[in-house]
């Protein structure tokens, strides 16, 4: 009990600091995710039961990391079946595409079916949110991943990041922006 | 133990401050289009000079574009001259195994000079999509060249253009299916002629 209440008093310092350092300059930029020019921290998870995906595994090709709040979002077509219909473009890049949300697997393997999903979902499982964490792209209060996009180059930096407001579904523009400026960055 | 406990915890979190502050909306700004309306390509409803400017990019199939499909006619029904309305193809073909078809249908009916006539018998007769004979007896009552329009249907001569719609589309930030573009700013809000109108209005 004791250990709980001393994990909850730091917390509520440490967002008390956070919400100071929001209202400074940072708070121009995006204030809470991994911005760009930071090392993508690398995770292992599981996309099948058995079956595991690492980050690092992609090193020497951009990666595109789509964290989302839950799989079944009561839409026609959600944000992971438009990547689906995407993915030839996102292939010209040379570029890979990772789902991330706190979901377990089997609603994962079941939902990549059902909209025909071409790319890793992987479950943030256990322990819960830890790689979105890791990431600034999980909402404690409500246990979700939040919906941010992050375009990793072949050396594992973030190039770009962006963290969506909730209910908006960013669509791929600002992917395919990235991977863009990534390929010509003189452009 | 407990303080040990509680060190190693702050230890971890002192890394992982990053949360999301819920403050997204405040510096969020909408997609644009980035493919400016081009009267000599697009398929446009009303003056093509006209000040408002609605663009839709639509899947035939899609059932939130066919109860979109009225509120439609409610936006232009209002601003009457004031609006041109452009209608653009954005088929999700992994989910929707006839939209292809569809837009295909659509723009054979287009070269003959037919499309708004069926882009609102597609989207009126949503159930039967999967059966071509319906379309194709409407094409014969409203005077198309059937043997002409099933000729390019079935070789799939508007997949080119149907296919610089999607992307396009993807390019300025479409999110699914439909999106809407409000004087060229996506418009976020409900897919109901209200919101609508007030986006038209408030981006004039």
């Amino acid at each position: 009990m004791k250990t709980i209440s001393l994990q909850r008093n730091r917390r509520k310092r440490i967002s008390q600091t956070r919400a100071q350092r929001v209202g400074g300059k940072s708070a121009r930029r995006n204030p809470s995710i991994l911005n760009p020019g930071r090392k993508a921290p690398n995770f292992s998870l599981n996309s099948t039961p058995d079956q595991k995906v690492s980050l690092k595994d992609f090193r020497g090709q951009p990666v595109i990391l789509a964290f989302y709040p839950a799989d079944w979002s009561p839409v026609c077509t959600d944000q992971l079946s438009l990547y689906a219909m995407v993915m030839p473009e996102f292939k010209k890049f040379n570029a890979e595409l990772i789902a991330i949300s706190v979901d377990n697997i089997w609603s994962h393997l079941a939902f990549a079916k059902d909209r025909k999903l071409n790319f890793p979902v992987l479950a943030d499982f256990e322990p819960k949110g830890e790689v979105s964490r890791k990431y600034g792209a999980f909402k404690e209060k409500i246990g979700e991943s939040a919906r941010a996009l992050f375009v990793i180059d072949g050396e594992g930096i973030v190039r770009w990041s962006h963290l969506s407001p909730d209910g908006v579904n960013p669509g791929a523009e600002g992917i395919l922006t990235a991977l863009d400026q990534l390929a010509k960055p003189n452009a | 133990m407990a303080t040990t406990t509680a060190t190693r915890h702050s230890r971890r979190t002192s890394k992982t401050l990053l949360e999301p502050t819920g403050k997204e909306l405040e510096t969020y700004e909408a997609p644009k289009l980035v493919i400016p309306v081009d009267p000599g390509r697009d398929h446009i409803q009303g003056d093509p000079k006209a000040i408002l400017t609605l663009v839709e990019y639509g899947d035939y199939q899609c059932p939130f574009c066919g109860a979109a499909y009225p509120e439609v006619k409610k936006v232009q029904k209002e601003l009457g001259s004031k609006l041109r309305f452009v209608f653009r193809n954005f088929p999700l073909t992994n989910v929707h195994e006839f939209a292809q078809v569809a837009a295909e249908t659509a723009e054979a009916a287009n070269v003959q000079g037919k499309f708004w006539e069926m882009h609102d018998f597609l989207y009126e007769h949503q159930r039967t999509l999967g059966d071509n004979s319906v379309a194709l007896g409407y094409a014969k009552k409203i005077g198309l060249d059937t043997q002409k329009f099933e000729r390019e249907i079935s070789q799939h001569v508007y997949q080119k253009r149907i296919k610089e719609d999607f992307m396009g589309g993807v390019r300025s930030g479409v999110n699914g299916t439909p999106t809407f573009y409000a004087n060229g700013v996506r418009h976020d809000g409900p897919a109901e002629a209200e919101a609508i109108i007030e986006s038209l209005r408030a981006k004039s």
